[in-house]
């Protein structure tokens, strides 16, 4: 089943852009298919209505969503880029 | 398309004295507005954002970078604003906004479209996982010196 990561940082425009991509390339290759949507954290609400398997966020978590997050930085800084894919990985297969 | 690419000469400013993360926003902010990539409200959401939702990021190396931005309806026209800082600046970290993030990079990004540009946020994001390159681009003495380092 497809499942969907919710991609959010402030603007929607620049660090989500960089880590839907690469969500998108991991799941890709570990052969989950996956449907990324970017949106601005003050959007995340209404797209978590909408149904998701997990949040990859790139700026402070203000509630709790009710589905799994993650800390996106790795995927600008590249520092725990590995775990993090794992991770996202782990929590998406089936 | 790379960061050299969206980066023009101009809006380069070296070795930066700033005390605090809003000089450095209103300089690099100012710069990029005068040169016309971005509108006259640019550098006060770029403020607004900075408070709000930080963007300091730390690095692998010895120094860390911001990338300060906002939303697409301040941009003109797509490009990169750069500066390097004398004396290391204080962002709040991007996901945890209560810790310091001391700077000695700031890459401001003016984008005008959004969930665009990727191949240029994708070089920006490799230029911050290059902790040699942020060297030699902080220790520059020249604004050739910063291109000839940048991807």
């Amino acid at each position: 089943m497809t499942k969907t990561v919710i991609v959010s940082c402030g603007t929607a425009v620049a660090t989500s852009t960089v880590a839907a991509k690469a969500i998108e390339e991991a799941c890709k290759k570990a052969g989950i298919a996956v449907v990324t949507k970017q949106c601005k954290s003050a959007e995340l609400q209404g797209y978590i209505s909408q149904g998701a398997d997990l949040i990859v966020s790139t700026t402070q978590m203000r509630f709790d969503p009710g589905i799994p997050v993650l800390n996106g930085l790795p995927f600008l800084t590249g520092m725990g880029k590995d775990k993090l894919i794992e991770e996202i990985l782990e929590l998406l297969k089936d | 398309m790379k960061v050299k690419d969206y980066l023009s000469e101009e809006a380069v400013i070296l070795g930066l004295e700033a005390s605090t993360s809003e000089e450095v926003i209103r300089a690099l902010g100012g710069r990029l507005r005068e040169l016309g990539y971005v509108k006259e409200n640019f550098v006060e959401a770029a403020l607004e954002r900075e408070m709000n939702m930080p963007t300091g990021l730390p690095l692998g190396g010895i120094y860390n970078a911001a990338i300060p931005h906002v939303d697409i309806e301040y941009v003109n026209k797509s490009a990169l604003g750069l500066a390097t800082l004398r004396y290391p600046v204080v962002f709040k970290n991007m996901v945890e906004n209560q810790v310091d993030v001391p700077c000695q990079l700031v890459i401001m990004l003016a984008l005008d479209k959004p969930k665009s540009q990727v191949e240029m946020l994708q070089s920006v994001a490799g230029l911050l996982q290059s902790p040699e390159i942020i060297e030699k681009i902080v220790k520059a003495q020249t604004v050739a010196e910063i291109f000839k380092s940048l991807p």
